[in-house]
């Protein structure tokens, strides 16, 4: 009791987010039981029939099911290896980049693509890419047939995975640049003295000095795998590349949304979550471990 | 000097072209739209533009400001983006302060953390959410698309570290001088606060001006809309049907010099304020992120 009138005050600024939290996290919570239900809207879910591990069951016997979560881990674990390892490279080179100016110009337009959202860059990249647009029209100079980026199964995943690094990449290099900007110069200056040249010391010095970094990240995206970009999917993909683009998210729209089958799409959905808490929790343990970080 | 050897000169040379290629490459998409959208109909539709406007013309833009529709939208979503981001920036400023704190000056420090991190690892999906947005009778309400993105835990994590670096003695001076824990966080923490503010506040109005998937879910009537939305049925989903159709709208819809000015309104915000917060959100973002 004594330390709640000491601390009243903590407990009064944390109060308007907490209901917040109650309203717009936990009560959504409880609503996970519809993922065990056989849910209808007019009946909500007290009403409801219960039909135990049914969806579930459901989930794994449907074909298209099985492809969506094949697809989702697909993507995310491209996406995941890309989006370390162009901005790891980058960073470097960026490094080298002697003019200040130069190197800070470059900076700003590189992290731009990151604060647009899908709409707007879905709806320039639909233009771009199609067909006849600027992209084929260049490849066309260089005598390529069109390609049809985002309607062609063979394709949409490449697309997808490419422009998500297009769109990430400078922002990503971020953590790596104020890692770089930690390293101790006098490491340069003995190794020059030692008659290292710049490509011996990037090897030597500069890379493995990276690396706690690239654990961090590395690890923090582990939690992140079953997330392989709604907003973008939504945004690009069309019926004729459900096949190879549709993952986890998008067929819960789908299925849940559209097609009003709430109880399956809810027990997607919380396949979903407990995984990928399994996933956050191991990865922040991981980095904590191996790097020694710690969220709060 | 390594600098100064000849191989090394070369790779610079090359690597630096290199490098600006790559940056160009990150803005080109958006000078093709700029210039699509300055150019004449004929010119865009048969594909001629490139970087640079074809027989220059601002009729896309005349068009687009015609569309009442549109111009409702753009006011929707800059009445969220404020009231959206003022609200983040107090919750987020006011949650972090008791948490900055050590488990010994705040004893409920430990479970309001495992509060925040669970939410961030664990939810309960879109449908229970939708739901939820259901029975609260937030359906078609303004404020659906402002209160539940406004506890973010992730900018609360960036806040609190950039309080932990704020020297001790500032609180104690001003606890010893009579000041309670308010008083303190709104005359003392907040004015040496101010780049993280600022960095909460850019990626706040981010968030809010590029929200889409709220308006789509949870507005019925496309004119409740905000701009995201309604860029994201008109130009993605060239959904007729969330305008009232007549012939002269049909006609709006399906010029690509109209949807590129579209697009480039929809970016312009962004494009605008990026120059004035892009120095903080760098210094922002690291302070907070990779604090051992």
């Amino acid at each position: 009791m004594r330390t709640l009138r000491k601390n009243w005050q903590f407990h009064v600024m944390l109060i308007p987010a907490m209901i917040l939290l109650i309203l717009f996290s936990f009560i959504p919570m409880g609503g996970i039981v519809m993922a065990f239900q056989d849910y209808k809207p007019w009946l909500h879910i007290s009403g409801s029939e219960w039909v135990g591990l049914d969806n579930f069951r459901y989930l794994f016997e449907r074909e298209d099911s099985m492809q969506v979560i094949w697809n989702t881990l697909i993507i995310a674990v491209l996406k995941m290896i890309f989006n370390l390892l162009v901005p790891f490279i980058f960073a470097i080179m960026l490094n080298e980049v002697r003019k200040l100016a130069v190197q800070r110009t470059i900076q700003t337009l590189v992290y731009l693509p990151h604060f647009l959202s899908w709409v707007i860059l879905g709806g320039i990249l639909l233009d771009l890419l199609s067909t006849d647009g600027f992209v084929n029209q260049i490849l066309g100079n260089f005598g390529v047939q069109p390609i049809f980026f985002l309607g062609d199964n063979n394709w949409f995943r490449f697309t997808v995975i490419l422009t998500d690094v297009w769109k990430e990449f400078g922002y990503n290099t971020i953590v790596f640049l104020a890692a770089l900007a930690g390293i101790n110069p006098s490491l340069y200056e003995a190794a020059e003295i030692d008659g290292a040249n710049r490509w011996k010391q990037t090897r030597f010095i500069t890379m493995p000095s990276l690396i706690p970094m690239v654990v961090v990240v590395g690890t923090l995206a582990l939690g992140n795998v079953l997330n392989a970009g709604f907003d973008q999917i939504f945004n690009l993909y069309n019926p004729l590349v459900y096949q190879k683009g549709d993952i986890i998210d998008t067929f819960v729209y789908r299925t849940a949304i559209q097609n009003g089958e709430m109880g399956f799409g809810t027990a997607i959905g919380l396949f979903k979550s407990a995984i990928s808490m399994v996933l956050i929790l191991v990865s922040y343990q991981l980095a904590k471990k191996w790097a020694g970080y710690r969220i709060f | 000097m390594y600098y100064k050897t000849r191989g090394y000169r070369v790779f610079s040379v090359l690597n630096t072209c290199f490098l600006i290629i790559l940056a160009v490459m990150c803005i080109i998409p958006l000078v093709h739209v700029l210039a699509v959208s300055f150019s004449a109909k004929s010119a865009a539709d048969a594909n001629l533009v490139g970087l640079w406007p074809k027989q220059f013309s601002v009729e896309a833009y005349k068009k687009t400001i015609d569309n009442p529709v549109f111009l409702h939208s753009i006011w929707i979503s800059v009445q969220r983006t404020v009231l959206g981001t003022a609200l983040t920036l107090l919750i987020t400023f006011l949650a972090a302060y008791p948490l900055s704190k050590d488990n010994s000056a705040f004893k409920g420090r430990t479970i309001y953390s495992w509060l925040f991190v669970f939410t961030m690892v664990f939810n309960g999906g879109m449908i229970p959410f939708y739901i939820v947005i259901q029975k609260l009778g937030l359906m078609n309400s303004f404020w659906v698309l402002v209160l539940p993105g406004a506890v973010n835990t992730f900018l609360i994590i960036l806040m609190l570290n950039f309080f932990r670096g704020v020297p001790k003695e500032l609180e104690e001076a001003a606890l010893i001088d009579g000041a309670n824990h308010f008083r303190t966080l709104f005359s003392i923490y907040l004015p040496i606060s101010l780049p993280s503010i600022a960095t909460i506040a850019l990626f706040s109005m981010v968030f809010h001006w590029n929200s889409w998937f709220d308006g789509l879910l949870y507005m019925n009537n496309s004119d409740k809309f905000p701009l995201a939305t309604f860029l994201q049925t008109v130009i993605i989903q060239r959904d007729m049907s969330s305008m009232s159709i007549n012939p002269k709208e049909m006609e709006l819809i399906s010029q690509t010099t109209v949807r590129a000015a579209q697009i480039f309104i929809g970016a312009a915000p962004i494009l605008l304020v990026y120059p004035f917060l892009q120095k903080y959100f760098v210094k922002g973002m690291t302070l907070g992120s990779v604090k051992e």
